[in-house]
């Protein structure tokens, strides 16, 4: 009778964007000494939105003595009470500027705003919330008899995929505990990071509490370099935390990596399909599978396959790819060209190796950097699709027989970030969650996080964890 | 294996699709759609002649300033008022659907549901909204209500058989998920949630656990078989959440009133505000619209 077309549902908050972007220094907005801005764009139509600051050597090092400065002089002097105050200070405001926030890191990052708007920003609040708390209560955190002792300058790079709450997940607890901060946000993702820097300054912190400097890698390396840093805190790829824990080797500084992955999705065959489906789609699909920890790896029970097979098939079909601004797109924007180019490129390969491609059949919007909705079959561990990060919404099916051989392929991979398992019988659920290397398992759902539930790696996936008391225990010294 | 089904996760996608957001050219088709789905419902216990055939004059022409809005679906009513819907509906495309089976309860002896059923169509009902045996089907007695069902339909013949779960008394999205397949196992035309008559009538997860059900079935043997939600369905939004349910779970093909309806009293109200607010930006009163 009547198709049901969802019209055009835009997100009509308008953020404000200034044109230029000085580096977030001691309380200020400056100039960089570097004297050179980049353009930062939205990867949806590939406009420019900003000109953003480059901070080279001498900025870093401008900002790591302006957060040593602080250090001393204010917030690891302060009560604790007040510095909890502080750090609620932010959560409030990041909730009363929850829209215009999430609008911001839609528009910069490419992801939709049914997620920044629901997951980014309520949980980088929620980060906040959580450690203002702690702030007053550390050596609760501490064995008996220690005392909680903040560490100094904490250096903090975090990627592009959920620029404010991974900036969220390293400045609360860091601050909390006493320490100033030089944040680096990703070099094609500044926005959120720098009206996070507004925040703060309205917030009143002390001068230099927290810094923020944008730029690209070498920004990043200067930062893991300089020589008055007392930790840094990296989330990104597993290639850079290799360089970054050979930069540091054998220096007095304190590290913690959160990096790639390839988490198993294991579906058992009395699993409830229906919602093991939707575990599968927001595994990989959320995000457009920009997710360290996005469960690209389905092991399937080989009795199953098929239907799971049909039944991913016409999910794909309902998923809305298109604009990231429209409240009901379900897949936005790829991060950037780079990043679009090597998702293609992995998919090449899944091709050439003799896996087989589905895709969600749907147009693509002319401009700005997108790829459908995929999943390979008929993929072998041996395959380069099986084995590397394509962090893309791309999904690769694996079939196992019985619970041990799916616990051998789960673990046969250099990483051990997240593992899924969907079965309805409690004991399987136990005896192969408990035999996962993985920092995080997931039971009957998938990509549920909480600010008092920590999350870090195994192996190449990095060390440390972020969240709850053991995420604060990374911010107090030794 | 018996489908099975994880609560967590299912009200996660339910409450997902509940945020679809339905605006402008969609919300207009979409409230029409609604209209035409509409089972508008009377079951109380002071029912009258009178009552039911305002209700009617209703259900033909919902609001006489508001051209585009079809007439709804069918009038639901008790067995004992089929025959004066049945007037009152006569040259107009809205169907008479009785309830059946010892409503709501379904409590009496079997041969009393059926005969309750037999004197429905005796006086003209064009469908038929029987309840299921709960006692029967949450002590374990499946086949008992599989059999019932079977014997309902078999009485029905042509006519169309709506099958009433109670969603609200069967405790679990399992039990519902396997109320549902015995349902349809057994050639229901539709299976329905609720009668309305107990605490907790249709919801969102539970729409999204049926249309599970029914598109299973019609996967597995071709059948296409309808869903009503009923009971509790006051607001336009709540309206277009069910028809964005449909339509992501089932598809497009299940959005007519063939396959899907809404049983509800007040809902239609709410529709023909809603509408009159999208074509004009401004709000009507409630008196400007009949209160029957």
């Amino acid at each position: 009778m009547t198709s049901l077309e969802y019209a055009p549902a835009p997100e009509t908050t308008k953020p404000q964007i200034r044109e230029h972007y000085g580096l977030f220094v001691a309380g200020n907005w400056v100039a960089p000494q570097s004297e050179r801005y980049f353009d930062t764009v939205d990867p949806s139509n590939e406009n420019v939105l900003a000109k953003v600051a480059y901070a080279g050597a001498a900025d870093v090092d401008r900002a790591v003595r302006s957060a040593r400065k602080a250090y001393e002089k204010y917030w690891s002097k302060m009560k604790p009470a007040e510095r909890a105050k502080y750090v609620f200070r932010i959560a409030r405001a990041i909730t009363e500027r929850s829209r215009e926030l999430a609008v911001l890191e839609t528009m910069n990052g490419g992801k939709p705003i049914k997620e920044s708007r629901d997951f980014d920003i309520p949980t980088s609040a929620a980060h906040f919330f959580y450690y203002a708390g702690w702030a007053d209560k550390l050596e609760w955190a501490m064995r008996a008899g220690r005392e909680a002792r903040p560490i100094g300058v904490c250096g903090q790079i975090v990627p592009w995929n959920f620029p404010l709450l991974m900036a969220a997940w390293k400045i609360a607890p860091a601050l909390a505990c006493g320490n100033t901060v030089v944040l680096k946000p990703a070099e094609t993702t500044p926005l959120t990071a720098l009206a996070l820097a507004q925040i703060v300054q309205e917030a009143d912190l002390p001068p230099g509490t927290v810094n923020v400097l944008t730029g690209d890698g070498a920004t990043g390396a200067a930062l893991v370099e300089h020589p008055d840093v007392d930790k840094i805190a990296f989330t990104g790829s597993t290639e850079v935390g290799k360089a970054i824990r050979r930069a540091i080797a054998g220096k007095k500084k304190r590290l913690t990596l959160e990096l790639g992955g390839k988490a198993a999705h294991i579906v058992f065959d009395d699993a409830p399909m229906d919602q093991a489906v939707e575990g599968i789609v927001n595994g990989i699909y959320f995000n457009q599978g920009h997710v360290c920890c996005a469960g690209s790896r389905l092991l399937v029970q080989e009795n199953v396959h098929d239907e799971i097979v049909v039944r991913l098939t016409e999910r794909l079909q309902t998923l809305r790819l298109g604009d990231p601004l429209d409240k009901n797109t379900d897949i936005g924007a790829v991060n950037s060209k780079a990043q679009l180019d090597k998702i293609r490129e992995l998919v090449r390969s899944g091709i050439d190796q003799g896996a087989t491609l589905v895709q969600q059949s749907c147009a693509l919007p002319e401009r700005g950097y997108y790829f459908p909705a995929s999943f390979f079959t008929g993929v072998q561990q041996s395959h380069r699709i099986a084995r590397e990060e394509i962090f893309g919404p791309v999904l690769s099916i694996l079939t196992f027989r019985t619970p041990d051989e799916a616990i051998e392929k789960a673990n046969n991979t250099p990483y051990g970030l997240s593992a899924g398992i969907w079965t309805d019988k409690g004991s399987k659920n136990m005896y192969v969650a408990e035999r996962m290397r993985a920092g995080v398992v997931w039971c009957n759902t998938f990509n549920l996080f909480d600010p008092s539930s920590p999350f870090g790696g195994y192996r190449e996936s990095g060390f440390g964890r972020e969240g709850g008391v053991h995420g604060l225990r990374e911010y107090l010294a030794h | 294996m018996p489908a099975t089904v994880d609560a967590v996760m299912l009200e996660a996608r339910a409450g997902a699709l509940a945020k679809r957001s339905i605006k402008t050219t969609s919300k207009i088709a979409g409230i029409r759609l609604a209209v035409a789905c509409i089972d508008l419902t009377t079951l109380e216990g002071k029912d009258s002649e009178g009552r039911v055939r305002s209700l009617c004059a209703k259900a033909i022409r919902p609001a006489q300033h508001l051209p585009d809005i079809p007439s709804v679906a069918a009038v639901c009513v008790y067995p004992s008022l089929v025959a004066v819907a049945k007037d009152a509906l006569r040259g107009s495309s809205v169907l008479v659907a009785s309830v059946a089976t010892a409503f709501p309860s379904g409590l009496s002896s079997p041969a009393v549901r059926l005969d309750d059923v037999r004197a429905a169509i005796a006086a003209g009902a064009d469908e038929i909204d029987m309840v299921i045996d709960r006692g029967a089907f949450l002590s374990g007695k499946d086949r008992s209500v599989y059999d019932e069902i079977v014997a309902v339909k078999r009485i029905c013949g042509e006519l169309h058989l709506k099958v009433i779960l109670e969603t609200g008394e069967l405790g679990s999205y399992d039990a519902i998920r396997r109320a549902s397949d015995l349902a349809l196992e057994a050639g229901a035309d539709v299976i329905k949630t609720s009668t309305g008559k107990v605490g907790t009538n249709a919801t969102f997860p539970v729409a999204v656990v049926m249309c599970e059900a029914i598109r299973d079935y019609a996967r597995r043997t071709g059948r296409a078989v309808g869903l009503k939600v009923a009971g509790g369905v006051r607001t336009t939004k709540q309206a277009l959440t069910y028809l964005v349910i449909v339509n992501e779970t089932l598809g497009e093909a299940w959005l007519t009133p063939e396959r899907f309806r809404l049983g509800a009293s007040s809902l239609l109200d709410d529709l023909l505000m809603q509408y009159e607010k999208q074509l004009t930006g401004n709000y009507a009163g409630p008196d400007y619209f009949p209160k029957d």
